[in-house]
């Protein structure tokens, strides 16, 4: 899932002080998951910016909802009643969601109220960890189901570079390297054997080298 | 035991103070408490594994977004105490009163204009 973390309160701070009327939308989706931006999350914010309003002497409406998904329209529309009642709209919605919020209603300024870092796993709670860089051409099914895009700093494709040492990676002693993981799952499965057929290199367009992306299933489409 | 207190407490009774959530704090905040307290059961005494553990975090998280909107952070606090501490519960009572009196009314309860009531009103 998509994983964020909430804005520093000062910076949100800094985006609204000058409007009078704000709504807090939160989302149902991944940011709900990763405590970023759900309707609890969206309802302390909101508590906290009318505790700055009030006690700095501004009367300012600040009133909170969450949309089940903010990626898509049907759910974007659900604002639509009332989205003209505010200055603007703080959307606690990863980067996709804020967005669309904001190309649905053009004319309404749209503030971001978290930071969306990327595609990852709940290792446990607060605890989350990348795993895809939705390169558009997965290739887990040579690597023994670890990601070398997205677990090597370097995204290397055959092997580990120079930096590996006693498992960890050269950016940081926190981070695993990605290809001794790789190893040792491939020996584990006893298909150390991929090791000797070296990986093409890699066809970049399917991912942002080739520009914004699109997928079109026409079998969905009407 | 007929202990004293200071009667502007109000007492809100939750099962665990793992209940108590940080909207529940903001709350109070925004409708005019001058100061809150957690009282929680002992850390490693937790009925629910680690309902005061949470409670603990989100009472720092509570202090930091007070410090961030203006109300200062030392108007929150939270403390472990066993069911047989009443006296020390009635001394951190008349402790974070007293503090509370220093500080004065809530920026929010000054603001709005109903600091006149008697300031120091602590919910635990």
């Amino acid at each position: 899932m998509i994983k964020a973390k909430p804005k520093p309160l000062e910076e949100i701070i800094d985006h609204v002080k000058d409007f009078n009327k704000l709504l807090i939308a939160g989302c149902d989706g991944c940011v709900t998951v990763c405590e970023a931006g759900g309707l609890k999350e969206a309802k302390i914010l909101a508590a906290a910016l009318r505790l700055y309003f009030t006690q700095g002497g501004k009367q300012a409406q600040v009133d909170d909802t969450s949309l089940t998904r903010q990626c898509e329209k049907e759910y974007l529309a659900q604002l639509s009643d009332r989205i003209d009642n505010y200055d603007a709209v703080v959307s606690l919605a990863c980067g996709c969601g804020i967005q669309y919020l904001a190309e649905m209603y053009d004319k309404k300024i749209v503030l971001p109220g978290v930071d969306t870092c990327f595609l990852g796993v709940n290792e446990e709670r607060g605890l989350y960890s990348e795993r895809c860089q939705a390169c558009g051409r997965c290739i887990l099914a040579e690597t023994g189901g670890i990601c070398p895009i997205a677990r090597c700093s370097k995204r290397m494709l055959n092997g580990p570079c120079g930096g590996s040492a006693g498992g960890k990676c050269e950016v940081s002693k926190d981070i695993p390297c990605g290809w001794e993981l790789i190893y040792n799952r491939l020996k584990t499965l006893g298909q150390l054997d991929r090791f000797e057929r070296p990986c093409e290199p890699k066809d970049w367009t399917t991912s942002r080298d080739g520009g914004p992306r699109t997928i079109i299933r026409e079998d969905l489409r009407i | 035991m007929r202990l004293q207190y200071p009667p502007n407490v109000r007492i809100i009774e939750v099962p665990c103070s793992g209940k108590v959530d940080i909207i529940h704090l903001l709350m109070a905040f925004e409708h005019g408490a001058d100061g809150v307290i957690v009282v929680g059961c002992m850390e490693g005494d937790c009925h629910y594994m680690a309902g005061n553990l949470y409670a603990k975090k989100r009472v720092q998280r509570v202090k930091e977004i007070l410090d961030r909107v203006g109300l200062g952070g030392e108007r929150v606090g939270m403390y472990n105490l066993s069911s047989g501490m009443g006296g020390r519960f009635a001394e951190i009572v008349r402790e974070m009163t007293s503090k509370i009196m220093e500080l004065g009314p809530s920026p929010i309860r000054i603001a709005t204009g109903t600091a006149a009531r008697a300031a120091g009103e602590v919910a635990a």
